[in-house]
């Protein structure tokens, strides 16, 4: 990520020039990115560049450090039955886990991510929230995934959710902030449209779909509308992006047609885990099976690949 | 929105999509098609044939029979025949029962219908397959019902059919235009002579053997393919109750010229230069998408498509950039492969006619923009074009072109924008993209046009009434409104 | 209709002028032609004018001037003004009937002529708001949509009266034709054109927009084809069993791809000389389309 910006103050946006979005247009628009049909080399291509942008996540009241630990041991170790695959992005745990996972996954490149300001809710005082962030970054985590204030942001009180946006950034220091809207309580896309833009300019490294926690989590019409907002915002502004659709994202097929909303929107320079990533935590197995059906000729069953 | 940090988007990926070539191996080609009359394939009288050939490929398919007068005459006796034998005497409920099946019957047969539909005309197997066919046989399935349902379709009056009807269909959409024609014909107690197009006469061929095959009294459907010549002769044949003819606006006035003083009936669906209209307060990228699929679809071979476009001069340097970027992920290429977005142009003289006009709007002085994709070097193309800068005055702003380019003008007022959508002798289609309700419904009803899409563009469906204003024809197709042009009213 | 002073003692009486009725006035032909009242002879100054191809030009740049008024004011005020008509008519009913007793008319056909008149002029003025209710529609389309059709206008549209059924001929020529919003020139009956000239004066008085109904007089030979070939009208309305009138008419109609209707009633007094299907002959549908989602 190439812009430092966290010695300036972010200014609100002017919210009124946010473009308005129709959500049948939008629909239309995803029907046509799902009608690519994607075969042979670049299938095989787009599901390795699948696997590298993957956050394999575990956000559940039950995790324990050993459930961590396997996880990051898959991360590293996707199918070491095929060498040659490359590692996943992350690993997204709670804040309390982050000292875990990263001792788990050492000097492999895989990031931590963390989420952290009262997930999934968000329902805290700001200072909770801050500490909360600190913490998580103390701890070591690469990567900060907030949730917004939702209760705010439909209330109107957007200066709220940006003020609280900026914070957490600040206490991110140098670790990246993933900002999640939770789109699926927001209701229209002129709302997630605008919760993007004020993300975007309070400071946020990647705009995120959702918790997780709430249906509907990400689909492709909405990580669109988001997707056109960085194109906007990138346009205007020169500064870079990134997004993350989590949750709901478990088939390669599926995972195929984001990529190809995401070249056909974005292009080339997003195509990296550096700007786009999977909040997902069955996807990638079912990526191997079809890179190993890509490679074998046979159909695959998951009693093959590892369930950490 | 208004300002730009001069950041561009680079398309320019690694990442390609590999060939994705539809299937061909369920579709049989036969070397020669013969003219169905009466419920069998016939030669013509005087043995002549015709290519008709792969735009994107220009190389023959098969020949097809080329109707003379004489075989005309003949399709036209059958049909006759047909509709005092048998069509006008079975009970409605059982003409409706034969057009369900035939809308099975394209439904079963929908993928072949699909690559044949984009080998002889050259439309990308996506439309074919996704809108072409599904489209044709839901129109049946529509019709179909109205069969024995028209005394409620016309209040204080009892409808009776007409006779023979005549019908002549263009190029751009074969089956679905050839669906459009038949099923209310049908429905309504018609028998019929369909001409297809010339240069894409096989899904018509193709559904005469499903009417065939699903049992349709012999003659009720005559389907005569050959040229222009066929069509006149259908249009001066005495026995012709009624004419439907989808084309050129000046084709329309000729077979408008023939008909006078003769009683038949006559609908005529013609050409368009439809205004697509963007205020400030759209939905930007959505509106940019309808832009693309209003003069995109189909390779801009649409009557109604959104040839002049009209962007509100607060926004006009965002759509344009927006519209720039999105006609660069264009896929312009082999009609089967199913990533294809823009097939090939339908013929040579159609792609000369385009390339004409081209050149006219360079010389009339319009910034010409065109995606920077590559097409094959064999067969008919025209990357997706845009001319900004555009006036009224220009006649790439006047005159259907037909293909895949799109004239740009900026305005300023609401009254500016209706004023100019309505300058035009045309009145088949609009579009208006604003998020305001009032406007929109201020802009729907002041623009002069048959079909107006508010939000959206070159939607259709077989319950909705289609046709233009002024020079744009006359007569609705589809829906309850559709089903008039082919009754009498007692 | 000029009579004579009977003898020195009598005034003499004031004659009507026959004028034409365009964009709400009454002007004499540009041409400056009349010709006589036909089977006036105890009238020799009853004349009356021989329109040129130039009030036709005239009458439709008024009517296409009034096109928008007229088509965007409400149903229920059309309807009104229709009624209006009605009511103007009725209390000049026995000036119309005279005028048709000299026409040949019985009294007895006369007084049933303006009064089928004036109920025709009722009749469409109750479908002003209803036609659209009757034959517009919500389509059911598949996608997520709103998809409605309905009726609006043609525009600009030419009328050739019936030659015999001087009154209630050309009122059930006109009135389907702006009942549904459109505005017309009209080629009253050449042989009986008074019920016209006076029907321009019932209009005048009744509030409808100057230019929605342009009345002229003339010759239908010489006129026809202009009625027909104008690129600024939108439909044609035919009333007569001439074939070659007809096959003119239509041939000069597909200059600009007219809607034409073509009408013979020998008898008007019938019901089938009225109905919504006669409105719709001069109106187009208008299909809309519009996304349904937030």
């Amino acid at each position: 990520m190439t812009t430092s910006r966290k010695t300036e103050t972010p200014a609100f946006p002017d919210l009124s020039t946010v473009p308005r979005v129709d959500r049948v247009g939008v629909e239309e628009r995803c029907a046509r990115f799902q009608t690519r049909s994607i075969k042979k080399e670049s299938k095989l291509y787009a599901l390795n560049l699948v696997l590298s942008m993957i956050d394999l996540t575990t956000l559940e009241g039950q995790d324990t450090p050993g459930k961590v630990s396997q996880l990051c041991y898959k991360a590293r170790h996707l199918h070491d039955a095929n060498p040659g695959l490359p590692h996943v992005a992350a690993v997204c745990v709670y804040p309390t886990l982050v000292r875990t996972a990263r001792k788990a996954l050492g000097d492999s490149g895989i990031h931590v991510a963390s989420v952290a300001t009262a997930f999934p809710s968000g329902l805290a005082s700001r200072e909770v929230k801050l500490r909360e962030t600190r913490f998580a970054v103390d701890e070591g985590a690469d990567e900060i995934d907030m949730v917004i204030s939702r209760g705010h942001f439909l209330a109107g009180d957007y200066s709220y959710v940006f003020d609280e946006i900026a914070a957490v950034k600040q206490a991110c220091g140098e670790s990246h902030l993933k900002v999640i809207l939770e789109t699926g309580e927001l209701s229209t896309f002129d709302n997630v449209r605008r919760a993007s833009v004020l993300a975007m300019h309070a400071g946020a490294n990647f705009i995120k779909t959702s918790t997780g926690k709430v249906q509907p989590a990400a689909t492709l019409p909405v990580t669109f509308v988001m997707l056109q907002a960085i194109r906007d915002y990138y346009c205007k502004t020169g500064r870079m992006v990134g997004m993350k659709p989590a949750g709901g994202i478990s088939k390669a097929k599926l995972s195929i047609q984001y990529l190809v909303m995401l070249r056909e929107t974005l292009g080339k320079d997003w195509m990296s885990p550096d700007w786009f990533r999977f909040g997902a935590s069955s996807l990638a197995n079912d990526v191997l099976m079809q890179i190993m059906k890509q490679q074998t000729g046979a159909y695959q069953s998951l009693d093959y690949f590892s369930k950490d | 929105m208004s300002t730009s940090s001069g950041s561009k988007i680079s398309f320019d990926t690694e990442w390609e999509y590999s060939p994705a070539p539809e299937s061909t191996s369920h579709v049989t080609i036969e070397p020669q098609y013969e003219l169905f009359i009466n419920g069998e394939f016939v030669a013509p009288q005087d043995g002549t044939y015709f290519e008709t050939i792969n735009p994107a490929t220009e190389t023959a398919i098969t020949k097809v029979a080329a109707a003379g007068d004489g075989d005309v005459d003949l399709a036209i006796r059958a049909a006759r025949a047909a509709y005092e034998d048998s069509w006008s005497k079975i009970s409605a409920s059982e003409r409706g029962k034969y057009m369900y099946r035939i809308a099975r019957v394209i439904q079963e047969r929908a993928r072949e219908f699909a690559v044949v539909e984009s080998l002889d005309g050259g439309k990308p197997i996506r439309e074919s397959r996704d809108v072409d066919v599904p489209l044709a046989a839901a129109h049946f399935f529509y019709y179909a019902g109205w069969a024995d349902k028209l005394e409620y379709a016309f209040p204080g009056k009892a409808p009776a059919s007409l006779g023979v009807a005549g019908q002549i269909i263009p190029w751009n959409f074969p089956l679905l235009m050839a669906a459009w024609k038949i099923a209310p014909a049908l429905a309504t107690g018609n028998t019929v002579v369909l001409k297809p197009a010339e240069t894409t006469p096989l899904t018509a061929l193709l559904l005469a053997e499903v009417i065939r095959d699903a049992g349709v009294p012999a003659g009720v459907v005559n389907i005569v393919t050959g040229e222009g010549s066929t069509g006149a002769a259908i249009v001066d044949h005495p026995g012709i109750d009624k004419i439907a003819f989808t084309g050129s606006t000046e084709v329309g006035k000729i077979i408008q010229r023939a008909v006078a003083g003769s009683p038949k009936k006559y609908t005529l669906e013609l050409g368009g230069k439809a205004a697509n209209i963007v205020f400030e307060d759209a939905a930007i990228d959505q509106a940019v998408e309808g832009i693309v699929n209003g003069i995109f679809f189909n390779q801009g071979h649409v009557c109604c498509a959104g040839s002049r476009l009209f962007v509100q001069e607060s926004v006009a340097e965002t759509v344009i950039d927006k519209l720039k970027d999105r006609i660069e992920k264009l896929i312009v290429g082999d009609p089967l492969d199913k990533n294809t977005d823009i097939g090939a142009i339908n013929s040579k003289p159609q792609l000369e006619k385009i390339e004409e006009y081209i050149r006219i709007g360079e010389a009339e002085g319009a910034e010409l923009y065109q995606s920077g994709c590559a097409v094959p070097t064999q067969g008919f193309w025209c990357r997706p074009t845009l001319f900004l800068n555009t006036s009224q005055s220009h006649r790439i702003v006047q005159e259907e072109i037909f293909g895949p380019v799109l004239a740009v003008q900026t305005f300023r007022t609401v009254s500016e924008g209706i004023e100019k959508a309505n300058n035009t002798p045309y009145g088949l289609s609009g579009g208006v993209w604003t998020d305001k309700g009032a406007k929109i419904f201020h802009m729907t009803s002041k623009i002069r046009a048959g079909v107006l899409w508010a939000n959206t563009f070159n939607k259709f469906d077989p319950s909705s009434p289609f046709g233009g204003y002024k020079e744009s024809g006359l007569g609705r197709e589809g829906g309850l409104h559709g089903l008039m042009p082919y009754v009498r009213m007692e | 209709m000029i009579e004579k002073a009977k003898s020195t003692s009598q005034r003499l009486p004031v004659a009507k002028t026959y004028k034409i009725y365009v964009n709400g006035k009454f002007p004499r032909t540009e041409s400056g032609r009349t010709y006589p009242l036909p089977g006036s002879r105890e009238d020799p100054a009853a004349n009356i004018c021989l329109c040129s191809r130039k009030d036709f030009r005239d009458a439709v740049v008024a009517a296409r001037a009034a096109v928008s008024g007229w088509s965007g004011s409400s149903a229920y005020l059309r309807g009104q003004i229709l009624y209006r008509i009605a009511e103007m008519l009725e209390g000049r009913k026995d000036q119309f009937v005279s005028e048709l007793v000299r026409t040949g008319l019985t009294k007895r056909v006369a007084a049933k002529e303006v009064a089928g008149s004036i109920d025709r002029l009722v009749y469409y003025a109750g479908w002003s708001d209803k036609v659209q209710q009757v034959f517009s529609s919500v389509n059911p389309v598949s996608s997520s949509h709103f998809n409605f059709s309905m009726l609006e206008p043609t525009g600009v549209v030419s009328v050739i009266a019936p030659e015999e059924s001087a009154l209630l001929g050309l009122v059930s020529a006109v009135a389907p034709v702006i009942v549904g919003g459109n505005t017309c020139v009209v080629l009253s009956s050449y042989t009986k054109p008074t019920s016209a000239i006076s029907f321009g004066e019932v209009l005048h008085a009744s509030d409808i927009p100057a230019g929605v109904v342009n009345l002229l007089t003339g010759q239908r030979k010489e006129l026809l084809e202009h009625f027909a070939s104008h690129m600024d009208v939108n439909a044609a309305v035919y009333y007569g069993e001439d074939s070659d009138e007809i096959q003119s008419l239509q041939e000069h109609a597909a200059l600009n791809v007219k809607r034409v209707a073509i009408r013979s009633h020998s008898d008007f007094q019938k019901a089938s000389s009225q109905g919504p299907y006669h409105i719709l002959d001069t109106q187009e549908v208008k299909t809309t389309w519009h996304p349904v989602g937030i």
